[in-house]
């Protein structure tokens, strides 16, 4: 209960790593992660929509499914709030910023369904932070969830060129990828932990 | 028929298999690995809610909008992963609290949408629910053998029974995060192989054919 918030936010982007620890949002960092132009557009959509789906349903939890006595219902209300935000950000972005929503729009729909936004917001759930606390994980977890999608994208890149064999070409090369820099992420564990 | 399910069973469990072929699914693929039990009892539940979901898409194919079929179809999905939700905080609220949040992430995994959208969206409800479980238990598969070198490796035992004698030491790396993507890529690694190899095989035979008629 006691972490500072600051403590969870650091610890989120590297040692707790939401993706390279907690495997969440697997599916599109594997198939956007081939080209880093892309990957970085939709790595700024997760960090703007994790940061406020968090606190929203971190609010919509402790408010009213609490007091309802409604936490069974947890699952289908967060991802409502998940869909409907995507979808009001899509709106507003097109009516009032066209250019943001021609760089960003196209990957606003694959966030939906984009694992790492509903398992933040249940993580915040189990391990019970308050609303500073679930503040900082959802921003750190949607930087650190850009950081490792940016970087598997940029080593993509460089090996593209070099000799894979050809059963490991693809999701097999990027896995194994991920798995050396989940191992150069925790190795930073002793210095900062949360869970 | 007998063929169709024959023909569904062997697509699902291995040459399009959700996991090694179709790279859905990773998440969780990943995540409930270090132990068997916990494997078994997320594969069950993935199995079974990825078959109701499929059987209730079908049976609701004509009366659904097309336009909020997404939405339905997550609802419907939602549903069912608050039952299992429940079934295990009753009765095995050891294993709810291992599989954490990942039980609720059931929702996100790419197999039952895809299942959903591919398949019950265009067939009658009992073939959708057989492909759904079916396509749960391809899912189980790969994951299994995910857990089983994990565990093995990492403590030594399968099932929590002790295999290895205490001259094996426990490799921790196997435990932790890191060895989960490495085993899934040797797997995926195999498996691509043999697809690879076997392809050159019939590819070569057809080649060959042609040369013959060609003569």
């Amino acid at each position: 209960m006691g972490i500072s918030p600051f403590v969870i936010f650091f610890a989120s982007i590297f040692t707790s790593n939401v993706l390279l620890t907690n495997f969440l949002g697997m599916c599109s960092y594997l198939s956007i992660s081939k080209d880093l132009k892309s990957s970085l557009g939709l790595g700024e959509a997760v960090i703007f929509v994790m940061t406020v789906t968090s606190v929203l349903n971190y609010l919509v939890y402790q408010y009213i499914l609490v007091p309802f006595e409604l936490e069974y219902l947890r699952f289908i209300v967060f991802i409502i709030v998940i869909a409907a935000f995507v979808q009001l950000v899509e709106m507003i972005l097109e009516r009032f910023m066209p250019n943001l929503y021609y760089t960003l729009g196209i990957f606003l729909p694959l966030i939906t369904v984009n694992c790492a936004i509903l398992g933040v917001a249940l993580f915040i759930v189990i391990r019970e932070y308050n609303f500073l606390q679930s503040l900082a994980y959802g921003a750190g977890g949607g930087i650190g969830w850009t950081l490792a999608i940016l970087a598997l994208a940029g080593i993509r890149q460089k090996v593209d060129e070099t000799k894979i064999p050809k059963g490991l070409q693809g999701a097999g090369f990027a896995m194994i990828v991920t798995g050396i820099m989940a191992l150069a992420f925790i190795g930073f564990s002793g210095i900062l932990a949360i869970q | 028929m007998a063929s169709q399910y024959r023909e569904i069973a062997k697509k699902t469990l291995w040459s399009d298999n959700p996991v090694i072929k179709q790279i859905l699914g990773i998440c969780s693929a990943l995540a409930v690995t270090n132990l068997v039990s916990n494997t078994l009892v997320m594969g069950i539940g993935v199995a079974l809610v990825t078959a109701f979901s499929s059987l209730t898409v079908s049976a609701l194919r004509n009366i659904i909008p097309i336009r909020v079929r997404m939405m339905v179809q997550t609802l419907i999905i939602a549903f069912y992963v608050i039952i299992v939700d429940i079934i295990l905080r009753a009765y095995y609220p050891d294993m709810s609290r291992a599989l954490g949040p990942y039980v609720g992430l059931i929702i996100t995994n790419c197999i039952i949408m895809g299942r959903c959208e591919a398949f019950a969206q265009a067939n009658k409800p009992l073939l959708s629910f057989y492909d759904g479980f079916m396509s749960g238990m391809g899912y189980t598969l790969i994951l299994t053998i995910i857990a089983v070198v994990r565990e093995l490796m990492g403590f030594g035992t399968i099932l929590g029974f002790r295999i290895l004698g205490d001259w094996w030491t426990p490799w921790t790396i196997m435990v932790m995060a890191p060895s989960a993507f490495f085993v899934l890529a040797s797997i995926i690694w195999v498996a691509n192989s043999l697809t690879v190899s076997k392809e050159k095989a019939a590819g070569q035979s057809i080649s060959r054919g042609v040369q013959t008629s060609g003569n």
